[in-house]
């Protein structure tokens, strides 16, 4: 008797969630999965896109590229957009992960500056749209560092032992050293590496620490003298504390570009494509830029921005800084050279 | 009388079909979320493009990932000693205390471990960032680590030294024991398995941590489970990853077993010379 009436209630409550998950399966309203990295939109732009469209948006966070990849190449990737970097796209397109975009469906697409369109990464932007771009470089505090800052030199000054923050990243460490000493940044030569390699064991106890996003604070905050950035993270910051400024050093460095993205196996590509068209819109580029501080290369939200923004270096360099500057390139199995001179400079 | 024998039998074992489909759910979640994965690191550890190869485990064995491990077991082993320093005289000083008293002092270890560790790792970082020079050095990361895990070291001594029988630390200082060579010769051996599993639950947590490395220590030294994410995730060789894994757990098993036969062995001592 007992057990029976157990048995009743338990089909009951299992009647009650099925039928739960009916009513959601029921309504027509599609829902986008969105991924990108943490603080990277604005999320009343997200409240606008969904009151404009009624289409739902499930947004979710990254922290780096390599688990961008991880999540779009599985097997039962969820996910409809996502902004990952140049080299990431590079790879994706490679392996034939993406969705084409039909470019008819995005008009706004006329608002981007050429000059970020047809990049190497992309050719004819058949599979992304730009998002946001940077460069990578030394955030420093003018009060503590009486010295010119022109050179990734200043990183192995032993005068500044304790006080220089090194970006946690392979790819962006390596890379710059790479540049400090004269090299392709995107080296494919092992004798490259292993320069790079000793210079950054060489510079080890001259580094207070290897960190990411904190390198914000400890910088505003005056813990430490200077930092590698990206410049999207310097205008934030310069803005938090006037005594900070940001440098791309005359070695050259890396220039990056976030670019949206439609995985293959997405089935509401209409629906992603009509996000990506609402983000290309002059008012909400600008809106999104002005908020999180990154460029965007959007040129008709950027002519929205004002001077403030379009005569800071910082956020809209020159074009000879870029000259300067390459994109990182998909390391293919090279990447395993990279990683263990990672390991032996973090374990030295 | 015999049927009702068999009556009796088949009811027996009715309620324990019974009793154990109770494990089931359990059952199931293992095979799902231990079991899975663990064959999952097994099948990529030893293949290699479909082939069967010991390959991926000779090249993660080279030296300097051992290295990488070593480091990890270094400051595991610094944690483990540290813990036990601080956390034997604690778990004594409570256990001779009134129940009452003890319960309630004994709260102010158990109530912070409800709180995420992560949480109370980034608020030391405030704390030692603002108040110390210390941060990001490897003293920062040890006591970060000490704080973490000392509840499992003081916890379980606590536990044996409580259920320590009193009239054997009467009964040595009857016979003319002083109270060093009491503790020395009675309570320290009799609280041997409370050591050896509060050793066990801080040293093996202790090996396979990163996240307080890496708060603390801001990324200069690599600890073992930052290595296995690296091969995941930024590598994507997950072959080298699962072998980094094996390695961990061949590792892991072996101190296991290790303190296992120690803690055998001092029961057996320590019930032998009590007799």
């Amino acid at each position: 008797m007992k057990t029976s009436q157990k048995i009743v209630c338990l089909a009951l409550a299992l009647l009650l969630s099925l039928s739960c998950f009916a009513c959601g399966g029921k309504s027509a309203k599609v829902t986008l999965n969105v991924l990108n990295w943490g603080d990277y939109i604005d999320p009343t732009l997200l409240r606008q896109f969904e009151d404009e469209t009624g289409i739902a948006i499930k947004y979710t966070t990254m922290t780096s590229n390599e688990e961008m990849l991880v999540k779009l190449a599985s097997a039962d990737n969820i996910y409809d957009v996502c902004f990952p970097s140049d080299y990431i796209i590079e790879k994706l397109i490679a392996d034939d992960l993406l969705y084409p975009i039909n470019q008819d469906n995005i008009p706004n697409l006329k608002n981007i500056d050429p000059r970020f369109l047809d990049l190497s990464f992309d050719p004819g932007n058949t599979y992304s749209v730009p998002y946001m771009w940077g460069t990578v470089g030394i955030l420093y505090n003018k009060t503590m560092v009486s010295d010119p800052v022109d050179s990734w030199n200043i990183l192995w000054d032993a005068k500044y032992t304790g006080e220089i923050l090194m970006y946690d990243s392979m790819r962006d460490t390596i890379g710059i050293t790479l540049k400090k000493l004269g090299y392709d940044i995107n080296t494919r030569n092992e004798a490259d590496i292993q320069a790079a390699q000793d210079a950054l064991i060489a510079q080890k106890p001259l580094v207070r620490a290897y960190l990411t996003d904190d390198i914000k604070m400890e910088l505003i905050n005056g813990s430490a003298a200077m930092g590698v950035v990206y410049s999207g993270d310097a205008v934030y910051c310069i803005g938090e504390n006037p005594d900070l400024a940001y440098v791309v050093p005359k070695e050259g460095s890396n220039v990056w570009f976030d670019n949206i993205i439609i995985p293959k196996t997405s089935t509401h590509t209409a629906e992603a494509e009509a996000f990506i068209n609402f983000l290309c819109d002059a008012k909400v580029a600008a809106q999104n830029s002005d908020y999180i501080g990154y460029s965007t290369p959007n040129a008709a939200g950027l002519a929205l921005m004002g001077s403030d923004y379009i005569d800071d270096p910082t956020y809209n360099p020159p074009q000879e800084v870029l000259d300067r500057c390459q994109i990182y390139h998909d390391l293919g199995d090279f990447v395993k050279v990279f990683s263990d001179a990672w390991t032996k400079i973090k374990a030295a | 009388m015999k049927r009702t024998d068999v009556k009796k039998q088949k009811s027996m074992t009715g309620m324990h079909i019974r009793r154990s489909l109770f494990a089931f759910p359990y059952i199931v979640w293992m095979a799902v979320f231990i079991l899975s994965p663990m064959l999952l690191i097994l099948y990529y550890a030893f293949t290699s493009e479909g082939g069967a190869t010991l390959e991926n485990i000779v090249q993660a064995a080279n030296w300097d990932n051992m290295r990488v491990l070593l480091d990890s077991v270094r400051f595991a082993l610094y944690t483990t000693v540290l813990c036990l320093l601080l956390g034997y005289p604690i778990a004594y000083l409570l256990s001779r205390m009134k129940k009452t008293t003890a319960a309630l002092l004994s709260v102010f270890f158990i109530v912070p471990m409800w709180m995420n560790f992560l949480l109370r790792t980034y608020a030391w970082k405030v704390l030692l960032g603002a108040f110390t020079k210390i941060l990001y050095t490897e003293a920062a990361v040890l006591l970060g680590m000490v704080y973490n895990f000392l509840p499992f070291m003081i916890l379980p001594i606590y536990t044996t030294l409580i259920k320590l029988d009193k009239s054997y630390i009467e009964a040595a200082a009857d016979l003319g024991a002083n109270p060093a060579t009491t503790f020395l010769r009675v309570v320290l051996p009799l609280s041997m398995s409370g050591i050896i599993s509060g050793v066990t639950m801080v040293f093996i947590p202790s090996t396979t941590t990163f996240a307080i490395s890496q708060l603390l220590g801001g990324g200069k030294t690599m600890l073992y489970g930052d290595l296995i994410y690296m091969k995941f995730i930024t590598e994507q060789s997950w072959n080298a990853g699962s072998a980094l894994s094996i390695i961990l757990l061949v590792f892991v098993l072996l101190s296991m077993t290790f303190m296992k036969k120690a803690e055998r062995k001092t029961s057996d001592e320590g019930g032998g010379r009590l007799w």
